[in-house]
């Protein structure tokens, strides 16, 4: 199989992608409106195609201080996937799952620890959505949660789709409780991952 | 003061005194600051990969580390800079992420900066400081006038190389 880059890809991929983004999203936000306890809504996600240097631009530039979850994804497709999520956000998040009103700019350990697990659980709700339309095996990797400028922690899935390309695909999510959260997924396929997908659809 | 230029991400560009030249958020990526001190013209590039001939996709010259830093030197001797004066700092090319152990991008920062260590040297341009690897990011400026490299990192006080 020669696999798809993404800038051949067509319109109708693009959609499916789309829809693929926006399932994944709407079972992550199920997911932690359960955790959280409280109802929690989502936009209609946007699926961008971005090169390398507009990416920072487009989360507020590329200081802005974000939680970055990063997983392997092993099995069927291989790749890794990106779950971000404003500083600000994360500390919302924080606070109310462990009852507290801090408005510190670190995180204890144990906050850490606690956030690491939101993104967890939201990464796991996205990948089982995506696992069980395309009926391939995708076997998460124990996660890994980074605080830091936007453009440091994106220029790790950017250097993996480096390799293939000069874009990047970028699905961003905002979720409501009393405040809007802008959360970015960000799914690194390999080479051959796209067809596999894509072909697991009846699509290729 | 002079203007700021702004590299982003797979970019370079070339700077003259009085202006500066900076990149944002180096993660795994590694700055190449280069400078002639005698002309005060100098450069910077932000590269993402170590090498462009194993990579099939690799028309984008910045993006790596052996033809981005060759073409950085190709434009800053354009623009005046004697070859033979350069002298470079580097900073960058962190590990982000405790477990990144996918067999090709295991330490894609440490080779980063491999890469772009022997570019450098096969050029004959000497690394003259370096603020390398560690699990954090780095934004950085650069001010050709005095050969000045600041970096800032989230949580930790603004140091000069």
């Amino acid at each position: 199989m020669g696999g798809i880059t993404l800038e051949e890809m067509s319109d109708e991929y693009f959609d499916v992608l789309k829809e693929l983004g926006n399932i994944g999203a709407g079972n992550a936000t199920t997911a932690l409106s359960q955790m959280m306890q409280c109802k929690v809504d989502m936009s209609v996600p946007q699926v961008k195609l971005m090169e390398f240097k507009e990416l920072g631009e487009m989360m507020g530039g590329e200081e802005i201080i974000m939680a970055g979850i990063y997983l392997a994804i092993e099995g069927d497709v291989a790749g890794s996937i990106m779950f971000l999520l404003e500083k600000q956000a994360a500390r919302h998040l924080v606070n109310k799952l462990m009852g507290t009103s801090v408005e510190g700019e670190e995180f204890s350990e144990m906050e850490f620890s606690a956030l690491k697990e939101v993104g967890n659980i939201i990464t796991a709700a996205y990948l089982n959505s995506l696992a069980s339309l395309t009926n391939l095996k995708l076997h998460p990797s124990v996660p890994d949660l980074t605080v830091d400028m936007a453009g440091a922690i994106l220029s790790v899935p950017a250097i993996e789709f480096g390799t293939l390309g000069d874009k990047m695909l970028l699905i961003q999510t905002q979720f409501f409780d009393e405040m809007v959260l802008d959360g970015y997924f960000i799914l690194v396929p390999n080479l051959d991952s796209y067809s596999k997908i894509l072909s697991a659809l009846g699509l290729v | 003061m002079g203007n700021v230029i702004k590299v982003g991400m797979a970019d370079l560009n070339v700077c003259v005194s009085p202006d500066s030249i900076t990149t944002l958020g180096l993660g795994s990526c590694v700055g190449i600051a280069l400078r002639d001190p005698v002309t005060k013209i100098g450069g910077l590039a932000h590269v993402m990969l170590p090498d462009s001939t194993i990579i099939r996709n690799n028309t984008n010259i910045p993006k790596f580390a052996d033809t981005g830093i060759e073409e950085l030197v190709k434009r800053v001797v354009a623009r005046g800079a004697n070859r033979t004066r350069l002298v470079a700092k580097i900073a960058g090319g962190a590990q982000m992420f405790a477990f990144q152990t996918k067999n090709d991008m295991v330490r894609v920062g440490e080779r980063n900066v491999e890469a772009t260590k022997k570019k450098l040297a096969q050029l004959r341009i000497p690394v003259i400081a370096q603020d390398t690897g560690k699990n954090y990011g780095r934004t950085v400026i650069f001010y050709p006038e005095t050969g000045d490299f600041v970096i800032r990192a989230v949580g930790k006080p603004e140091s000069v190389i």
